[in-house]
């Protein structure tokens, strides 16, 4: 009889305590979802201005000047950006990094008073009411940002507000790299 | 005051629970006659314990004291009395206790019916037993304590998450749990029986009840989850292949396989080894899952409770406990000899090809599950595994289960008659094919596979209720004294006819919605009209109601029979719970024999409301379907030889080694009904 059969369902058990004493690792978020389109091109789009804000339409044609750059998806509806607001009018303020903000399933006159109220940080605005261009990046709700890269490649997603933490320890960092990148590519 | 009662009851519990441990392994060994009643008496104790802490905090709940910590988390005044009842369980500590009493329930259950087992044998059982329950007990206590305090008094609860407050959901974590913990005797029996090198058909006999009982609580567990989810979450969707739906899936199938195994160990004495693996199986894939919903390892729709550092507790006690026993079966297991012969055209032969299939499903459903998260730890990617992976892998694995499960029945242990089978198992076909052709007729088009799944589920069907009509001598075509042999078959006969019908409705069910349901999901203005297969809906308008801990937006809508005529009048509901500021849908649902009419109400977007329609085609079979298994389940758990203290009569004549013809009335019956 072959005795080793029956050590077998111990062996596989081993191997899944192996796999879920990793699993329970406090680093890994289970929640956590990166991007799809994490290297990729980012998707082609070209969506309306927003009338009155002074800033200009925003299509992923104009985005291809070979610049590292930050997509926002917000909304004027939602708690989490009015949060994250001044840290991107200081961010816009301080950096040479160009902002550009996508108006996520809101209505213009909303998004208008909001921007009117808190400040403008974004370079273009582009209105995506029907949520078409949050589909294509693959979005899960407000806030999120995108860094593209000089080849416009998404090179990051952030799921939830930027704050200063993520803004020193992740966005900038990246962003430097990015250019060091381009320029060595160049 | 009460409070501290409990917590003193459930730490005293802890220790009571390793003195049941101690004194049952040591006193089994020792053959030491007071340590082993010793073990009994702890087990009673331990669950008079856990019954009192459970009280404490149900006392605490049902009068809102916020000076606990899980009270003040999870309840809130203004939830009516049920929910503040069902709110003791609806939480992770809570359960644990819910867990925990069920456990100790079922030990204490052992010593009052298990009077007849040879006391070693008891002792050992009891003394795993008592080993979970420390690991539960002292989780809790150390990990997840329902009884802490806090320091600053609140004026109110925050309540309990509004999906759950539901009568369905109420029921459902203490049946499962039941189920789950239920697994945990047969485990137990496996474990004592690996130490004891000694697996017979008495043991296969003692192991059954409790595996059935348990696969009853389980059944209907799992059951009152899908219908919750089905009218709850306001989609008409009644499985989603979640995680938290598998992991109570698993210890079913794996539980179905053990079900019938232990059949064959009693009445043919084979199949040892591989009952004791299902048993050990059962038990931990029950405890994986517990694990699993805890541990925030998945995510999943039931995310509840999540804490990596429970999680580690958790998984050491799972490596123990699973590790150990599956240690001690890769040790002990050779010993073993299969006692009878096996033919391939037998009923232990069929059992065997089913446990195969069942046994595989687990293992599908059990990859499944856990594929992402060895995706993630590979390549650091995340994946989802869907209904499409099950589609095309679980559901394929049924059909010939579902066929062996129509032939099965009709043979006898040994060797069965081949001829005599294909003959009835022609009648069973014949029957089948009128049937599925008529239901083609009716429907007339569409694809062709939902047919092949109907007709899986008739085949199913007719074999049951051929195999009992030839059983209690329908055949001969005699009316008189049907009575009498209906009442002279044994009930577990029975309840196999009735378990396996059930299913084959189920599966009708099952097939039914996935494969002919309409929906429509569209926005509305009040006066509109919407169409909805050959009938359409209208959208009457939308009023407020005030409930007891909520408020209800009602909608009234009105179905018009083939758009003509009204019909049905539907109020389906959204209400609003301000305490958790969340929300909850209440689908109107109009069952018929052929489906339900399902309304529920969404958002409203510029003025009007969304509104998601259905017919969900034979949905209704589903429950009538497990409610068949249940009640099959039930049936079978009444057979006079199951019954408590039958084990005691039986052991003589098992020391005589004629187990055939004393212990199994099934055997007899079987044997006299075929010559």
């Amino acid at each position: 009889m072959m005795r080793w059969l029956f050590f077998l369902p111990l062996a596989v058990f081993a191997v899944l305590v192996g796999l879920w004493l990793w699993g329970l690792n406090p680093e890994r978020d289970p929640k956590a979802l990166p991007s799809q389109l994490i290297d990729k091109a980012m998707p082609a789009f070209a969506l309306p201005a927003l009338e009155g804000s002074g800033s200009p339409a925003l299509a992923s044609a104009d985005l291809a000047d070979g610049q590292v750059k930050l997509i926002n998806f917000f909304a004027s509806w939602c708690v989490p950006c009015r949060a994250e607001h001044p840290h991107l009018e200081t961010l816009a303020k301080e950096s040479n990094l160009p902002i550009h903000g996508i108006a996520w399933r809101d209505e213009p006159d909303a998004t208008l008073a909001w921007l009117n109220n808190l400040g403008n940080p974004y370079t273009r605005i582009g209105v995506d009411q029907k949520n078409a261009v949050g589909l294509d990046f693959g979005i899960t709700g407000v806030p999120e940002t995108f860094i593209i890269d000089a080849k416009g490649r998404v090179r990051y997603r952030q799921q939830g507000p930027l704050n200063p933490r993520n803004i020193n320890t992740v966005i900038i960092p990246l962003v430097v790299a990015l250019r060091k990148e381009a320029e060595e590519a160049s | 005051m009460f409070t501290e009662i409990g917590h003193f009851a459930l730490i005293l519990a802890t220790f009571i629970a390793s003195l049941q441990m101690v004194f049952g392994f040591w006193g089994a060994q020792r053959r030491h006659a007071g340590l082993m009643q010793a073990t009994d008496q702890a087990a009673l104790v331990s669950f008079s314990l856990v019954l009192l802490a459970f009280a404490a905090l149900m006392h605490a709940y049902i009068v809102s004291d916020f000076s606990l910590l899980a009270v003040w988390e999870n309840s809130h005044q203004d939830k009516p009395l049920i929910y503040r009842i069902a709110g003791t369980w609806g939480n992770h500590e809570g359960s644990l206790l819910l867990w925990t009493l069920i456990l100790t329930l079922f030990s204490a259950c052992l010593v009052l019916a298990g009077r007849g087992l040879p006391s070693s044998l008891k002792a050992r059982v009891l003394g795993v037993q008592g080993s979970i329950a420390l690991g539960f007990l002292s989780f809790m206590v150390l990990t997840s304590n329902p009884f802490l305090r806090q320091a600053v008094l609140p004026i109110d609860g925050k309540g309990l998450n509004p999906l759950l407050q539901d009568i369905g959901l109420a029921m459902h974590p203490p049946m499962l749990y039941l189920g789950y913990v239920g697994f945990s005797m047969a485990f137990s029996f496996a474990v004592a029986a690996l130490i004891e090198g000694r697996v017979d058909p008495a043991w296969g006999r003692w192991v059954r009840p409790w595996t059935l009982a348990a696969w009853v609580f389980l059944t209907a567990g799992i059951t009152l989850g899908s219908w919750w989810a089905y009218y709850e979450l306001g989609w008409g969707g009644w499985w989603f292949w979640d995680p938290v739906e598998n992991v109570s899936f698993m210890p079913w199938l794996s539980g179905t396989a053990l079900l019938h195994c232990a059949i064959v160990v009693e009445k043919r004495d084979a199949m040892k080894v591989w009952t004791i693996l299902f048993a050990v199986l059962t038990f931990a894939l029950s405890l994986v899952g517990t694990f699993i919903v805890r541990s925030g390892l998945l995510t999943s729709v039931h995310a509840f409770a999540v804490d990596p550092e429970r999680g580690r507790y958790i998984l050491v006690l799972l490596a123990l406990s699973i590790g150990g026993s599956l240690g001690l079966f890769a040790v002990r297991a050779p010993i073993f000899k299969p006692g009878g012969l096996f033919a391939p055209i037998s009923r232990e032969g069929a059992l065997l090809i089913n446990n195969l299939l069942l046994a595989i499903a687990a293992a599908v459903v059990f990859y499944g599950t856990l594929w992402p998260l060895v995706v993630e730890a590979l390549s650091g990617q995340k994946i989802t595994v869907g209904g499409p992976f099950y589609d095309r892998t679980f559901v394929p694995l049924m059909a010939p289960l579902i066929i062996v499960m129509g032939i099965g029945p009709f043979m006898t242990w040994k060797r069965a008659d081949a001829g005599a089978i294909a003959q009835r198992l022609g009648l069973v076909l014949g029957i089948t094919a009128v049937i599925v052709v008529a239901v083609i007729f009716l429907r007339r088009g569409g694809a062709w596979l939902p047919y092949v799944g109907v007709g899986l589920a008739v085949w199913l069907i007719v074999a049951a209720a051929v195999e009992w009509w030839d059983r209690v001598g329908l055949r001969n075509g005699s009316i008189a004294g049907l009575w009498q042999r209906i009442a002279r078959t044994p009930n577990a006969a029975h309840g196999m006819s009735l378990a396996h019908a059930g299913l084959g409705v189920a599966i009708i069910g099952m097939v039914g919605s996935t494969s002919w349901s309409v929906e429509t999901i569209t926005t509305m203005a009040p006066g509109e009209t919407a169409a909805l297969g050959q009938h359409c809906v209208r959208f009457n308008g939308v009023n407020t109601v005030p409930g007891p801990n909520y408020t209800a937006l009602r909608g009234d809508l009105t179905v018009l029979k083939n758009c003509q005529d009204d019909w049905l009048s539907l109020a389906p509901e959204k209400r609003s719970y301000p305490v958790r500021a969340m929300g909850t849908t209440e689908a109107a649902i109009n069952s018929r024999w052929n489906g339900d009419v399902y309304v529920a109400l969404g958002d409203e977007q510029n003025g009007k409301r969304i509104v998601r329609a259905y017919f969900r085609a034979f949905v209704p079979w589903i429950w009538l379907g497990g409610i068949l298994m249940v009640a099959g389940g039930l049936l079978s758990l009444s057979d006079r030889r199951l019954r408590l203290g039958i084990p005691r009569r039986v052991r003589a004549a098992v020391a005589g080694k004629s187990t055939q013809s004393a212990g199994s009335g099934l055997v007899a019956s079987k044997e006299a009904q075929s010559s």
